[in-house]
């Protein structure tokens, strides 16, 4: 139960968030009809606000205690409740693939239980999955802080707008150009950044992003500038005519079958002789260099990976939206597809996803409080790194079982 | 006379006016444990980081000959194919991967001696898993050498300290060296782990590696060195047995008087 003591510091909590508004949201002073108007009930609304919100976040903090050994007493299922439920299910196949499949059929059936509206907004979050998890093979897995990864994508939608345009190739045809084409775009920033950690490249992939943003609005001649290239084509499906709905849900198909690549490649790169090099190069560097792991190859490595599943969204976005300017890669991009990296969870793959979706879908869902929308945002992200900075869902590492057989086999 | 593995000759390394290390020569041989000391600042570490390509000696010359190999010229290389031509090492301060696991940290000293890349990452090719299990088998066995077998699966970073620093020599035999660099492998120990650390460095000598470390611990280098090299003020001051090193004047000058074997 809540004790004096806590009921105490709520009420001081409270009065000094009254304090603290009372310039803005009490006081109301109209200069041209020289009034001041004195809103006490705001005063009130704050005081008791702030005390109930206390007195909950208090009360949360005692039971999670006792939830937890409540847990700890739950021993079915196999779950001892020594590590994180969401850890324990996804160790344990009998629950992680009935559950990955009705996932798998939900996202499959998306598209006919709701409306084409959600559908659209639905595969506009899966394509930040996809570019979440290749920037999570950037900063989450290799360490690197890249503030430019809009960069990649922009250069993945213009090869796909600007080779339609002068060559007439097809979107399947440009998909895995653009990817190689971002991928190669990787190793060029790579390359000077090789020697720099930490801010210094923050810095220096922050100024490639923009610089690739400002090649693209002022070289005309080549890219159409700010205004843009428009009547980009959908992709076609062996040459079949669509109208606008089914085009859309084609599109959301392609983006889910995409996201299903996409984790599989990542899950299998994480889990590699490459993967261990990436992650032991984001924890010393020096170390890793010193027990024989080439930097350059697999700092350049992680670079061009990431920038690759960068470059295929970025195809996948121009063919969506069917027309592209320099407006849709400013470096809000970049910050939105960090913060999906940092929320979700660096270097877990279901933590990335559920930021994506997290971060992409509530704005949409929020839009039900209309002008106060961005302010819940952004309180929703500050709660959420206050109370799990690790991320949504921390990542863990695999654990191998070795019998004592294992121990005669080898020398 | 046993086959020469390292010769350095005439190893300086200067930072701007300072001389670090100055005009050093040192040999190793195969099979033998040679022991650096010298007091703090005396450019020991220095040494170590111009063996290793961590630094690129101002002058002088590292080389390394290795059984059924051409000789190999050191300077100037990178620490990668420093470790990929068989010279391995420890860090004075502890430099383990925390977030990984003790498996994976001896995994990554595999890593030089595999070749598994993005495609093989991908496809999983047989080859590409017998390599994997191949690496699992051999690291789980060098963490049994060490006696971090019942640690696998714990993150580096909650091992404890004596722990973490025979993991760090596990991660350094994973790359499959013929000579091992120890750069005070007991600093900060207690005696027991000290007697088990000196039971371990024995073990791995009697395996065919050669040693080369540096250790503040005099006991330890006294008892188990086969030659000793001092160094003070980025010069060598002296070499020999363990015998002659406790005897000479100079070394026990450059201890400030304190006799060597304290």
């Amino acid at each position: 139960m809540i004790s004096m003591e806590e009921l105490k510091r709520s009420f001081k909590a409270s009065v000094w968030f009254m304090f603290l508004t009372f310039p803005i949201l009490v006081i109301k002073v109209n200069p041209i009809e020289k009034t001041v108007i004195w809103r006490w009930e705001n005063m009130a609304f704050v005081g008791i606000g702030v005390f109930m919100l206390s007195i909950l976040i208090r009360a949360f903090y005692i039971h999670r205690e006792r939830l937890r050994s409540l847990t700890i007493s739950k021993k079915r299922f196999g779950y001892i409740g020594d590590e994180p439920l969401v850890q324990f299910i996804l160790r344990e196949p009998k629950y992680l693939y009935p559950l990955a499949a009705a996932t798998l059929l939900f996202a499959l059936l998306f598209p006919s239980l709701f409306d084409t509206y959600q559908t659209n907004v639905m595969t506009t979050a899966l394509m930040y999955v996809v570019l979440g998890l290749g920037l999570n093979i950037v900063v989450g897995v290799a360490g690197l802080l890249d503030l430019g990864y809009v960069a990649f994508y922009a250069v993945g939608a213009y090869s796909y707008a600007l080779l339609n345009l002068h060559f007439d190739l097809g979107f399947w045809a440009i998909l895995p150009m653009g990817a190689l084409l971002a991928a190669m775009f990787g190793i060029v920033l790579g390359f000077p950044v090789l020697r720099l950690r930490g801010d210094y490249l923050a810095i220096v992939t922050l100024g490639f992003g923009e610089i690739i943003r400002l090649v693209l609005e002022n070289w005309s001649e080549f890219s159409q500038g700010p205004s843009g290239i428009s009547n980009i084509p959908r992709p076609g499906f062996f040459g079949m005519e669509m109208d606008l709905n089914s085009a859309i849900v084609y599109m959301y198909y392609l983006v889910v079958g995409l996201v299903i690549i996409t984790i599989f490649v990542v899950n299998r790169l994480q889990d590699s002789r490459l993967g261990r090099a990436w992650i032991a190069l984001r924890e010393d560097e020096i170390a890793c260099q010193a027990m024989g792991i080439d930097k350059t190859k697999t700092k350049l490595t992680a670079f061009a990976l990431g920038a690759t599943w960068a470059g295929i969204v970025g195809v996948i976005f121009a063919a969506k939206t069917t027309f592209i300017n320099p407006a849709s890669f400013t470096f809000l991009e970049s910050a939105i597809i960090l913060s999906i990296v940092v929320l979700g969870g660096m270097g877990s793959i279901l933590g990335v996803i559920i930021g994506a979706l997290i971060l992409i879908l509530l704005p949409e869902y929020l839009r039900a409080l209309s002008e106060y929308r961005m302010l819940a945002f952004g309180a929703i992200l500050v709660l959420m790194m206050v109370f799990r900075p690790q991320g949504i869902i921390a990542n863990v590492r695999r654990s191998y079982q070795f019998k004592k057989s294992a121990k005669e086999g080898d020398a | 006379m046993a086959k020469q593995i390292l010769n350095v000759t005439d190893l300086s390394m200067h930072f701007g006016g300072i001389r670090a290390v100055d005009q050093v020569d040192l040999d190793i041989n195969e099979g033998e444990i040679v022991a650096l000391i010298g007091p703090n600042g005396a450019g020991k570490t220095t040494f170590f980081n111009c063996l290793t390509g961590i630094y690129n000696p101002t002058q002088g010359d590292i080389k390394l000959y290795q059984e059924g190999k051409k000789e190999a010229r050191l300077n100037g290389l990178k620490p990668n194919q420093v470790t990929e031509k068989g010279m391995a090492r420890t860090f004075q301060n502890i430099r383990l991967f925390q977030k990984m696991t003790v498996l994976e940290n001896v995994m990554i000293g595999r890593h030089c001696r595999t070749t598994s890349f993005i495609a093989g990452a991908i496809f999983r090719t047989r080859h590409n898993r017998r390599e994997e299990r191949e690496i699992i088998e051999r690291s789980y066995s060098i963490l049994e050498k060490v006696g971090l077998e019942k640690h696998v699966n714990d993150l580096a970073s909650n091992l404890s300290y004596g722990a973490q620093r025979r993991l760090e020599i596990a991660r350094a035999l994973a790359t499959d060296p013929f000579l091992l660099l120890l750069d005070e492998p007991a600093a900060g120990m207690n005696p027991q782990e000290t007697k088990e650390l000196d039971d371990l460095i024995t073990k791995i000598r009697d395996d065919g590696l050669a040693i080369l470390l540096i250790e503040h611990d005099m006991k330890l280098v006294m008892s188990i060195s086969d030659r000793i090299f001092v160094m003070d003020y980025g010069k060598k001051i002296a070499q020999g047995t363990p015998q002659e090193i406790g005897d000479n004047p100079d070394v026990i000058k450059a201890y400030l008087g304190e006799a060597a074997d304290a």
